[in-house]
């Protein structure tokens, strides 16, 4: 399991995170706020914006086939196109390992310089990413890693672990005078392994406090549909709690909307992912949801940065070290009412 | 499949429709009964367990409007799917095209016209999908199987594609407004009004019209319904137009309920609409079902998923004690039907 979690690997992570959130606001106005903390952190980083040596990149992942993946193509797309020296050779996304092993190895066929891969399936896919390490491709990972660490020069992605201990953190600290504080779970897909750190990551911040107990947990399917559903039975079967996680912000439409059709405001609840849409809701403060936590897509622009820097063999900025590091785990912020600006123009359709 | 050999039209047509039908109707109608009897039984043995594990959560109003609104979206589509396995076919399709029209129904530019630009969209997809679903099979020679297997890949394709994977909110208020509580009529959700109107119209459908009595008749001896005049075609092509209708209203009630389209709605419909079809007594190998059994079959499907949740069952345990009341609901059913 990849539990990354060296504080250089934050700090950058956090770096990148908020340099990728300028970047995609190209749809919204960009807020002063974001753009400060960015050119402060991120100086060495970008200082070899100007065009350097020519490097093709080549990026293969998923269908596109809900929001968080499709902000994923997104932010690769546009970093790469700020780039005049990049050139991304960007494959058509598929769910079907064997058609996403075929696209890779074109990719390798075609002698692309580095490699961007967000695996359908990581283990399944291990195979041709050590088949492009190899063939002298330097492969940058992206999110779902691979089965051995011979098949990646880097690794890139989220916390889902860090995700459901933040969001346990932030509704511990909310309830934490509150006696007998009841705490209610939406989980997303049960199957995925992802789904299971999530939950450990909230189970152990909870622990912290001991006047909370969670009450309830059912899993959803990250589909609007299923998160009306199961979130409809959740507060008919719970009367009365004082807090809500809910993994997953699509699936955060449909168990808003059961809260809204219930007719329920007498708990506060935290998202997670990042969708505009819960944004714009927290902002707004006139609802149940009152924070969410990121699972930032904005980590597909820092995997083209990190890949251009490998095909040009530079280091990064803020970091003493030449050469770019191994693994990246990314910080799970909780945005709230005070920094959900800062955010907006990260957040994912 | 049962598909008929499409040699030329009949040259019976003009003989009175559905001659030989009555009768074996009427000895089936006795017998379904007795099935509909244990399905009763059995959503009774699940409403006592509902009663006895969560007596609080379970039983009360607010939780009997919950299970009925769950069950009213998979309910329409239910109904559709009833006539067209009666009929002998079967429609894999239904979940795709609730994706499809609720996604068109929730576009910006539909939206732009409101509430009726979005029922139409919804019912006119749903209709349109239905209609080709219907000419590959009945007059392409194709069979369902297959037909709606391509129809479920390109129609949850062209959804993906309108949406690009993103969550379509909906915006019109007059929409959103039917999906809350201030829109019940009587305590009676608008959604579970719909859903009791097609079950209404679908049994008066299958057991009062001629167009019943053919549908069974198809299903049950297409070469038999053919020579006794019924138009073989021309009805699968009805039963597929009518399925789609319903996936088209099922989607407008999807619409409300989640106040969205995504591409992913309707996740595998069709595997819950085939298997409340078949758990209600309709026969897959067509000639034999009910709307009564169907519609308890939903109810039936809707109240465990209920149960589970109130009494915060890991999904895991939910899929395996699912399995198991699935094949315990058809054996019960089974032996009382025999004996």
């Amino acid at each position: 399991m990849p539990e990354f979690t060296s504080r250089r690997g934050l700090l950058f992570g956090a770096a990148a995170v908020s340099a990728g959130a300028v970047l995609t606001g190209c749809t919204s106005n960009e807020s002063k706020d974001s753009e400060g903390d960015t050119s402060g952190d991120n100086k060495q980083a970008v200082a070899d914006d100007k065009p350097g040596k020519r490097v093709t990149i080549g990026f293969a992942g998923p269908q596109a086939d809900h929001g968080w993946l499709n902000a994923i193509n997104d932010n690769a797309k546009s970093r790469a196109k700020k780039y005049k020296d990049v050139t991304l050779e960007a494959t058509e996304g598929s769910n079907d390992t064997a058609a996403q092993i075929g696209q890779v190895e074109t990719l390798i066929n075609k002698k692309v310089d580095v490699l961007v891969i967000l695996p359908a399936d990581g283990k399944a896919l291990t195979q041709v990413g050590l088949k492009a390490m190899r063939a002298g491709i330097p492969v940058v990972n992206l999110d779902r890693i691979f089965a051995s660490a011979q098949a990646y020069r880097c690794w890139i992605g989220g916390d889902n672990y860090g995700m459901g201990l933040n969001a346990g953190h932030y509704i511990g600290e909310k309830l934490k005078d509150k006696k007998n504080a009841k705490v209610v779970e939406l989980a997303g897909l049960d199957n995925l392994e992802l789904t299971k750190q999530r939950t450990k990551g909230f189970d152990d911040a909870l622990k912290n406090y001991s006047n909370i107990e969670k009450v309830a947990r059912q899993a959803a399917e990250f589909t609007v549909e299923s998160g009306q559903s199961k979130m409809s039975q959740l507060l008919q079967a719970q009367k009365n709690f004082d807090a809500l996680w809910n993994h997953d912000d699509d699936q955060g439409v449909g168990a808003l909307r059961a809260i809204k059709q219930a007719g329920r405001d007498d708990f506060m609840m935290v998202g997670g992912a990042g969708a505009l849409s819960a944004f714009e809701e927290i902002k707004q403060d006139r609802g149940v949801l009152k924070a969410t936590v990121l699972y930032p897509p904005t980590m597909a622009a820092s995997a083209i940065d990190l890949a251009r820097a490998l095909g040009q063999g530079k280091g990064i900025g803020g970091m003493a070290e030449f050469e770019i590091p191994a693994s990246l785990t990314l910080y799970s912020a909780v945005v709230d009412k005070d920094n959900v600006d800062q955010y907006m123009p990260t957040g994912f359709k | 499949m049962t598909q008929p050999a499409s040699p030329a039209r009949p040259v019976t047509e003009k003989s009175a429709p559905a001659d030989g039908d009555p009768g074996p109707w009427r000895s089936l109608a006795a017998r379904v009964d007795v099935r509909t009897l244990s399905l009763l039984g059995v959503l009774a043995a699940l409403v006592v367990i509902g009663g006895v594990t969560e007596p609080e959560a379970f039983l009360d109003t607010d939780n009997l409007q919950l299970i009925l609104t769950q069950a009213s979206v998979i309910g329409v589509v239910t109904v559709g799917m009833t006539f067209v396995i009666i009929s002998g076919g079967i429609d894999l399709s239904v979940g795709a095209i609730v994706a499809l029209a609720s996604v068109w129904a929730t576009t910006v530019a539909t939206q732009d016209y409101g509430f009726a630009g979005i029922l139409f969209t919804a019912v006119v997809v749903g209709l349109g999908c239905g209609l080709v679903n219907g000419l590959l099979i009945a007059y392409g020679g194709m069979v369902p199987f297959i037909a709606t297997l391509a129809m479920l890949a390109s129609g949850r394709g062209l959804a993906l594609e309108i949406t690009d994977g993103k969550t379509q909110m909906v915006t019109v208020d007059g929409v959103l407004k039917l999906g809350e509580r201030d829109s019940y009529v009587l305590g009676i959700p608008p959604l579970v009004l719909v859903f009791a109107a097609v079950t209404a119209v679908g049994w008066l459908l299958l057991n009062r019209t001629t167009f019943g009595r053919r549908s069974v008749a198809v299903g049950g001896n297409a070469e038999a319904a053919r020579l006794a005049g019924i138009d073989v075609r021309r009805q699968r092509l009805y039963l597929y137009l009518l399925s789609g209708l319903c996936c088209g209203i099922a989607a407008f009630l999807l619409i409300i309920l989640a106040g969205s389209g995504q591409n992913t709605n309707g996740n595998l419909y069709e595997l819950d609409a085939i298997a409340a079809a078949i758990i209600g007594g309709t026969l897959l190998s067509g000639g034999r079902g009910t709307i009564t059994g169907s519609v308890l079959g939903v109810l039936i499907f809707t109240t465990i998923t209920n149960i589970f949740a109130l009494n915060n069952l890991e999904t895991a345990v939910q899929q395996i004690a699912k399995g198991a009341i699935i094949v315990a609901a058809v054996l019960v059913q089974r032996r009382s039907a025999t004996t």
